[in-house]
C-alpha cells in the first residue's frame, strides 16, 4: 500500500518540458492529499490517549478522597513548619559560657562562635566530600547580634580553644582575622557575678549545673542550662525557686522541640486524632563507645592544667583521674546516667506535645551488660513511667550496645503516631472514631492519613516507597540546597529571642522542674531498686 | 524496507505487534512522566543519590547541585512525557525511541544490576547485569530499526503533507 507512492514519485522522475512540469506540479499537490485511509491509519493509536487520561483521572480521584479527607479530619494547613521569629536585635547580648567540652563547643557555634579550627577543618571536609555542607551551614546561620564577653573551663588547653572560639566574630579560619579575646575566669562565680555578662550557657557535667545556675540566676544572669537540670533532688527545688525570684530567661537544652514536625504533631494531639492515648513508647539506641560516653582523653591533660578540685565540686571526693574527667557521664557521682542524658530528651519531647507533667510513679530496671569498663550507670535500662489520673503509662527502653532506630510512638484508640525522622499517622482498624469512614472506605488504615517527611511541602498519605525509606535512614533532604538548620541554633535563639522580648522559653523552668524530678525518679528507681512514687501535694518523692 | 522511505515492509502481524509494543512502551514512559509532574514534591534527589556502579559520583553531583537538580528533574519529567506521546501517537516515532533510549541508559547506568552492589531502593524482581529497563531499551532499538510511526500514527500524516 505504501509502495504505490513510491512508483507515483518514481515516475515523476527526468527532464520535463514546461508542460510537462506544470502536470508533474500538479499531480504532486494530488499525491499531498491524505486521504481517508491515511487520517485512519495516522489517527489510529489516538485513542490510547482517551483510556490514558480516564485512568489518570480515576487515579486522582480517588488520591483526593483521601487528601481531602485528611485535611478535613485534622483541620491542618498544608505548611506546619513555623516560621523562624523576628525580633528587634538592636541591643547586643553579653555571653559567657562555662565548660567547653563536647557540648560547649556546639553550643557557642549555635550561638554564632567557632573554633578557627573548627572552620578550617570543615572547610576541608566540604572539599573532599561535596555532600559536607557543615560549612556553609554555618556560615548561612543567622547572626544574633550578641557576643561572647567571658568564658570558664577548668582545663587550660580548652579555655584556650574557647578564647579563639569567642574572638571568632568574622566565622573565620585560623588564618583569618580575630576580635578582641573574651575574658578568661578561673572560677564559675567570678564569671556569673562580672557586670560585663548578661547572659550564660552552662555545658558542664551535670553536677555543677544546678550550683552555677542558681549562683547565676542570683547576679539576675539569663541561663541557659545543657540537661538534666539538675544531679540531686534537693537543688531542683532551689533552682526553681531562684529563678522564678530573679525574672530571668531560663532555657533547659532540650532542643528536640524545634524540630519542624513539632507544632504538627502537638496540633494533631490537640485535636483528639489519636483519640484516647493509653501507651507512649519512647527509645534510645546507642552502638558506639562515643554513644556509650567512651570520649577521647586529651593526650596532654595532666592534674598541672586541669583544677581537679573545681571539678569535684560536690561529687565524692575522688583522687585525680582523666577517665573520670573526661568520660565523667559514665559515674552516678557527675551524672545521671542514660535517665539524665538521653530520657529526658524523648520525655521532654512527649511533655512539651502532650503536657503530661510528673508521673505518679517510676519503675526501673536495667544493667551495665556491655560497657564493663568500671562504670557506675546502666547501658541499659528500661522505665516505666505511670499516670493513672490520664489512664496512661510511659515505658521508656534504651540500649547503647545496638543502634536500631526505634523512634517513639504514641498509641490511641483511634490512631497512632510515629515519630522517626519525620511524623507518621496510621488510623486504628478497629477505632471508634473513624469507624464510619473505615466502612465507607474513605480511610484506610493500612495508608497513612498524615505523612511529614522533613523538607517535604506535601503532608498526605500518599508518599512513594522510596521517599519512605530514605526519611527512615535520615538520608531525605538532609543535604537539599545545603540548607538544614541546626535545631541546637533554632533553642539558642529562642531563648536569646525571649531574653531580648521577655517572651516565655519552650522549655523554661517549669518544664526544667518535671524534667529533673523524672529523671531522679527513673534514676533511683534503679538504684535503690524499687518503685518510686511522686507526692503531688508535697512536691517530694518518696 | 524500500531504499528510499525508510518505511518497512510488514506482515499484518507483524505490524500489529510493533505497533501494540511501541504503544505499551509510550504508555509506560508516559505514565511515569505524568505522575511525577502531578506530584509537586518529586524529585529525582533520592534516586541520584542511591547511584551506584560505573559512575556514582557524576550522578550525585547532579543531585548536589540544586539548579542542575531542578534541570534533571524538568528535562526528565519531559523528556518521559514527550517521548510517551511521541511512541503512543507515533510522532517523530523514531526521535523519540531514540531519546527512549538515552533516558533508559541514565537510569541503567546510574543504577546497574552488578552483582555485590545493593541499593537503598527496594527492587522489586531479581537482577543481573540483565533489568528491565535493559530490555526495555533493547525493545526501543527494535523499534527504532523498524519505525512503524509512517505506517500507523501521525508520521504518515506528516510525511504527506511534506
Amino acid at each position: 500500500m505504501f509502495i504505490l507512492d513510491n512508483d507515483k514519485r518514481n515516475k515523476m522522475k527526468g527532464i520535463k518540458s514546461k508542460k510537462e512540469k506544470k502536470k508533474q506540479k500538479k499531480a504532486e499537490k494530488h499525491s499531498k492529499l491524505i486521504g481517508r485511509r491515511d487520517l485512519l491509519k495516522g489517527l489510529a493509536t489516538i485513542p490510547v490517549l482517551g483510556i490514558f487520561a480516564y485512568g489518570i483521572y480515576r487515579r486522582r480521584k480517588l488520591e483526593s478522597i483521601y487528601r481531602n479527607n485528611l485535611l478535613e479530619e485534622l483541620n491542618l494547613g498544608p505548611a506546619p513548619v513555623p516560621l523562624l521569629r523576628q525580633v528587634n536585635k538592636e541591643k547586643v547580648i553579653r555571653l559567657g559560657i562555662i565548660g567547653f567540652g563536647i557540648r560547649g563547643r556546639h553550643l557557642l557555634r549555635a550561638a554564632g562562635f567557632a573554633e578557627p579550627r573548627w572552620i578550617d577543618d570543615n572547610i576541608a571536609a566540604a572539599k573532599n566530600d561535596r555532600f559536607n555542607t557543615s560549612y556553609d551551614d554555618y556560615m548561612n546561620q543567622e547572626d544574633l547580634n550578641a557576643v561572647v564577653s567571658g568564658i570558664c573551663d577548668i582545663f587550660d588547653i580548652h579555655a584556650e580553644e574557647a578564647l579563639l572560639a569567642g574572638a571568632n566574630i568574622h566565622r573565620v579560619g585560623s588564618e583569618g582575622k580575630a576580635g578582641i579575646k573574651p575574658k578568661r575566669f578561673l572560677n564559675y562565680k567570678d564569671l556569673v557575678s562580672s557586670p560585663e555578662i548578661d547572659a550564660v550557657i552552662i555545658a558542664t557535667p551535670d553536677h555543677w549545673h544546678a550550683p552555677i545556675a542558681i549562683e547565676a540566676a542570683k547576679n539576675g544572669k539569663h541561663v541557659y542550662c545543657e540537661k538534666p537540670m539538675t544531679w540531686a533532688v534537693n537543688e531542683t527545688y532551689d533552682l526553681v525557686r531562684t529563678v522564678k525570684e530573679n525574672n530571668i530567661a531560663f532555657q533547659l537544652g532540650h532542643q528536640g522541640i524545634q524540630n519542624e514536625f513539632c507544632s504538627a504533631a502537638k496540633k494533631i494531639i490537640e485535636e483528639n486524632i489519636l483519640g484516647n492515648i493509653s501507651l507512649v513508647e519512647l527509645t534510645t539506641n546507642r552502638n558506639s563507645p562515643n554513644g556509650a560516653w567512651v570520649y577521647a582523653i586529651h593526650p596532654d591533660a595532666d592534674p598541672v592544667n586541669i583544677d581537679w578540685e573545681q571539678f569535684i565540686g560536690q561529687a565524692p571526693y575522688h583522687k585525680f583521674s582523666l577517665e573520670r574527667f573526661f568520660r565523667w557521664r559514665c559515674w552516678w557521682d557527675y551524672g545521671l546516667g542514660i535517665s539524665g542524658d538521653l530520657m529526658t530528651h524523648e520525655y521532654d519531647l512527649i511533655n512539651q506535645l502532650m503536657g503530661i507533667g510528673i508521673p505518679h510513679s517510676a519503675v526501673s530496671s536495667g544493667g551495665i551488660y556491655y560497657f564493663k569498663d568500671g562504670r557506675t550507670v546502666p547501658d541499659v535500662i528500661q522505665t516505666t513511667l505511670e499516670y493513672p489520673e490520664r489512664d496512661l503509662t510511659l515505658l521508656y527502653s534504651a540500649t547503647l550496645s545496638n543502634e536500631v532506630h526505634r523512634g517513639t510512638l504514641i498509641m490511641g484508640h483511634d490512631a497512632s503516631m510515629e515519630i522517626n525522622g519525620g511524623l507518621k499517622v496510621k488510623v486504628e482498624p478497629n477505632s471508634t472514631r473513624f469507624k464510619e469512614k473505615i466502612e465507607k472506605g474513605k480511610i484506610d488504615p493500612g495508608v497513612p492519613i498524615y505523612n511529614y517527611i522533613p523538607g517535604k511541602n506535601n503532608i498526605d498519605g500518599i508518599v512513594s516507597p522510596t521517599e519512605q525509606y530514605f526519611a527512615q535512614r535520615g538520608l531525605l533532604y538532609t543535604y537539599r540546597n545545603g540548607q538544614r538548620i541546626d535545631t541546637t541554633f533554632l533553642h539558642i535563639k529562642e531563648w536569646i529571642d525571649c531574653i531580648r522580648t521577655n517572651a516565655k522559653t519552650s522549655c523554661n523552668i517549669d518544664k526544667g522542674f518535671e524534667e529533673a524530678i523524672t529523671a531522679h525518679m527513673s534514676a533511683i528507681s534503679y538504684r535503690e531498686g524499687r518503685k518510686v512514687y511522686w507526692d503531688k501535694d508535697r512536691q517530694k518523692i518518696i | 524496507m524500500t531504499g528510499r522511505s525508510s518505511v518497512p515492509l510488514l506482515g499484518t502481524s507483524q505490524l500489529i505487534i510493533l505497533v501494540t509494543l511501541r504503544v505499551f512502551i509510550g504508555w509506560h514512559f508516559l505514565y511515569e512522566g505524568i505522575v511525577k509532574f502531578l506530584n509537586p514534591g518529586w524529585t529525582s534527589f533520592e534516586y541520584l543519590m542511591d547511584s551506584k556502579g560505573l559512575f556514582p559520583g557524576i550522578f550525585q553531583s547532579m543531585a548536589a547541585n540544586a539548579d542542575i537538580l531542578n534541570i534533571v528533574d524538568f528535562l526528565n519529567i519531559w523528556g518521559l512525557i514527550l517521548i510517551g506521546l511521541g511512541l503512543i501517537m507515533g510522532i517523530f516515532t523514531k526521535f523519540s525511541g531514540i531519546c527512549g533510549i538515552i533516558l533508559l541508559s541514565f537510569y541503567y547506568l546510574s543504577h546497574p544490576p552488578f552483582l555485590g552492589l545493593n541499593y537503598i531502593i527496594p527492587q522489586e524482581g531479581n537482577y543481573l547485569i540483565v533489568n528491565k529497563t535493559l530490555i526495555e531499551i533493547l525493545a526501543l532499538a527494535v523499534l527504532t530499526i523498524f519505525p512503524t510511526g509512517k505506517i500507523i500514527g501521525l508520521d504518515r500524516i506528516i510525511s504527506r503533507l511534506r
